[in-house]
């Protein structure tokens, strides 16, 4: 047998299955990557492996919807080894990461041997978004086909706004044609101009140039037109206002194919945490108002948004002491968005099973797998004690990216291993 | 908030900003001051309150008229002062603005003047500099001019006495205006009732009146019974564009002329920050007129810089 594929017995666990909606004390038996007991064992089950999770919560493992992973091209700021290691210390089992690589995954050869890389490092899986457009220029759509068939499960352009719609009218014809999901971050560029924070009072005191909220709405409009003109399924990635917000839950209730996730900062951080121009605080979409983060939390509870992600972006030292406006944007965050979004739905008395489904089962739909505990499904999952506490401490991230605005922060919720393909690939 | 500017006794230790800053100490800057001003101009005599003190202006941004008035304030308090043209020098080559700051740190500097074209710049610094190294903003980005603001300040106590009974009209581009920011701050804490904005909605920031401003759109209205008219410089850059649609309609609206001046009391005072942009924003019969305090404020801005440099030199040595 094998080494990873060890039969292992998980016994007296938290069974939390996001995808059933349901939570039981009990054992679970996996074996050949999947999971083949629920409760009791198969007939004829003998474990290489007893683990006690007495005290855990046993889970699908996490799936996160946005990850900068830096390889290739930056790789001062992150490897693909450096970041795997955090994914899996965060729990998380699958890793969608985003086209803005250098150079970008616009080909065929870059996707297959960032896929490889991957599988060599045998420890989360990933899962490739290409480019919409070659060099993410918003000039020529890429060989999409092609790029699905070597495994590109989307098409996006990253952060960088498609300028003209002529070529993003026809990326979604061309998407539509195959049944391609677009990733879009809704921003119109003309109007962020040179913006580094919200449009708001606080921005304004501190004479940091605004982005406006309708920067966002004016392109979640745009894309929901070309939804209904193409009949392309879109997700919407890093929504930040409420006002966005409300066009989304139209559009949703109007039928049309329209998904969206929020980033673990969105959720519990607002403008005013700038304080006196902290660039660990500078993200795009920028941090927006207080009543655009309540909305947020309420679309969360609601289901208006489907999915937290962590919107991982590692970004080195050099990159945050600079002035504001000139530090990178962004922050390491997929060691928290376990913890993150354990906080918010303390915070709003939300289910565990209801709350992990945001960032394990409903994402995994996307991706067209389950993530659940039942017979026969993956045996990615994740061990965690919900009620251990630890400080975010730069040095003690798997991360290459220290900078969070989270740094020193508690959080509660304490990943213990992370299984993937049955195979423990994390141990605290 | 923790505020950077201030040790643990409270006392003044960078000048960043004026805003948080406690009345105490705006009064401290404007008392301070006027020990170096006697009838209106600046006392002709050289003190020693910045002796065997390394004075270092970075200029990342080009400015003539406040680098010079910081270096003969730094010069009067008897300091060494270096002028650095920092776009012209080490960043064209790649450094960070971290990297100028720990180099001249490490050539003994006490005292760093900051210009810098992104808000915040001057806190980044303030931030990582040595124990014992005062960092004094000279404007950065939109954000900040506190010394332009105190001497503006000590301009209205000059004329005006008193901050409790005013009506302040500050008019112009407040939407890219440090100046504006720091008046608007340091009006408030001085305990100034009306302060009033006057300008077209494309040069105000967003929630302008959060900063405890009324807003107006119209001169007539504006001006109406001010004590002090504070205009901002217009950057004939904004001009083009989608701010303004020409020079001439602009001062048409927004220009300061007799005939608008006559609105505000007959007493009023002009001020101005400089350069001015002779009929863009002011009109000369203005600018030249017996309202306009423009060149006193020039005196007194290096008087209130004597007294900052002074103030912060002072607390990072413990003195006071």
């Amino acid at each position: 047998m094998k080494l990873d594929m060890k039969h292992i017995h998980i016994k007296n666990g938290q069974l939390v299955d996001p995808l059933a909606g349901t939570e039981n004390t009990g054992d679970l038996f996996i074996a050949d990557g999947k999971i083949v007991g629920v409760g009791s064992a198969p007939a004829g089950f003998v474990a290489d492996e007893v683990i006690d999770a007495t005290g855990l919560v046993v889970a699908p493992g996490l799936v996160d919807f946005a990850a900068r992973l830096r390889e290739p091209g930056q790789e001062y700021k992150a490897t693909l080894a450096s970041e795997m290691a955090a994914a899996v210390a965060g729990g998380i089992s699958s890793v969608v990461c985003t086209p803005d690589t250098d150079p970008v995954l616009d080909e065929v050869g870059l996707v297959t041997m960032l896929r490889q890389r991957s599988k060599t490092l045998d420890l989360a899986r990933v899962y490739p978004v290409g480019a919409l457009t070659r060099g993410l220029k918003g000039v020529e759509i890429t060989e999409m086909a092609q790029l699905h068939e070597a495994g590109c499960v989307a098409f996006s352009q990253g952060d960088v706004p498609i300028a003209d719609l002529q070529v993003l009218y026809r990326a979604m014809q061309y998407a539509a044609n195959f049944g391609f999901e677009l990733r879009l971050r809704p921003e119109e560029a003309s109007l962020v101009n040179d913006g580094v924070a919200h449009d708001g009072p606080y921005a304004s005191r501190l004479g940091l140039t605004g982005i406006p909220v309708v920067a966002e709405t004016i392109a979640i409009a745009q894309i929901t037109q070309l939804m209904r003109a193409t009949g392309c399924k879109v997700h919407l990635a890093r929504v930040s206002s409420a006002a966005g917000l409300e066009l989304i839950r139209a559009a949703k209730k109007e039928g049309l194919k329209l998904t969206c996730d929020v980033s673990i900062n969105h959720i519990h951080l607002v403008d005013l945490d700038i304080g006196f121009f902290d660039s660990q605080y500078r993200f795009d979409p920028p941090l927006r108002s207080v009543a655009d983060r309540d909305a947020i939390v309420a679309a969360l509870n609601d289901g208006t948004i489907d999915m937290i992600c962590s919107d991982h972006a590692p970004v080195d030292d050099d990159g945050k002491l600079l002035p504001f406006a000139q530090a990178e944007r962004g922050a390491t965050g997929l060691e928290l968005l376990l913890p993150l979004t354990l906080a918010w739905a303390r915070a709003n008395k939300i289910a565990l099973p209801q709350a992990l489904a945001k960032i394990s089962s409903t994402p995994a739909k996307a991706l067209g797998f389950e993530a659940g505990l039942a017979l026969g499904q993956r045996a990615d999952l994740v061990l965690f004690n919900p009620e251990a506490s630890w400080y975010v401490i730069p040095e003690k991230l798997k991360s290459q990216g220290k900078n969070t605005p989270f740094i020193g922060h508690e959080m509660i919720g304490k990943v213990a291993k992370t299984i993937v393909k049955g195979k423990v690939v994390y141990s605290a | 908030m923790y505020n950077p500017q201030l040790n643990a006794q409270g006392e003044l230790i960078h000048l960043l900003t004026t805003e948080g800053l406690p009345r105490r100490i705006l009064n401290q800057i404007l008392d301070k001051a006027a020990e170096f001003v006697s009838g209106g101009e600046l006392v002709n005599q050289k003190f020693a309150d910045l002796a065997g003190t390394s004075v270092f202006n970075l200029f990342f941004e080009n400015s003539t008229r406040t680098r010079t008035t910081f270096e003969i304030a730094a010069k009067r308090l008897s300091a060494d002062v270096s002028s650095l043209n920092i776009q012209a020098s080490s960043t064209a080559k790649g450094e960070t603005l971290l990297d100028t700051v720990h180099n001249l740190e490490a050539m003994g500097a006490n005292l760093f003047v900051v210009r810098h074209s992104e808000s915040g710049a001057a806190h980044l610094i303030a931030k990582h500099v040595k124990p014992g190294i005062a960092v004094v903003n000279a404007g950065d980005g939109r954000h900040a001019h506190p010394t332009q603001a105190m001497l503006d300040m000590f301009t209205i106590r000059h004329y005006k006495g008193d901050f409790t009974n005013l009506r302040i009209a500050i008019v112009g581009d407040v939407l890219h205006s440090r100046v504006a920011r720091s008046q608007i701050h340091a009006l408030s804490t001085l305990g100034c009732p009306d302060i009033r904005v006057i300008a077209p909605k494309t040069l105000l920031p967003t929630g302008v009146e959060n900063l405890g401003v009324h807003v107006y759109h119209d001169m007539a209205e504006g001006l109406k019974d001010v004590d002090v008219v504070a205009m901002l410089r217009l950057q004939n850059e904004r001009m083009a564009g989608a701010y303004l649609p020409s020079t001439q309609e602009f001062f048409k609206y927004y220009g300061l002329t007799p005939e608008k001046l006559a609105l505000a009391k007959p007493d009023a005072i002009v001020m101005h920050p400089g350069p001015m942009n002779r009929g863009v924003e002011i009109d000369s019969a203005v600018a030249d007129g017996d309202q306009a305090v423009i060149l006193p404020q020039v005196t007194f801005g290096i008087a209130v810089r004597m007294a900052v440099l002074s103030i912060v030199t002072a607390n990072q040595k413990g003195l006071l």
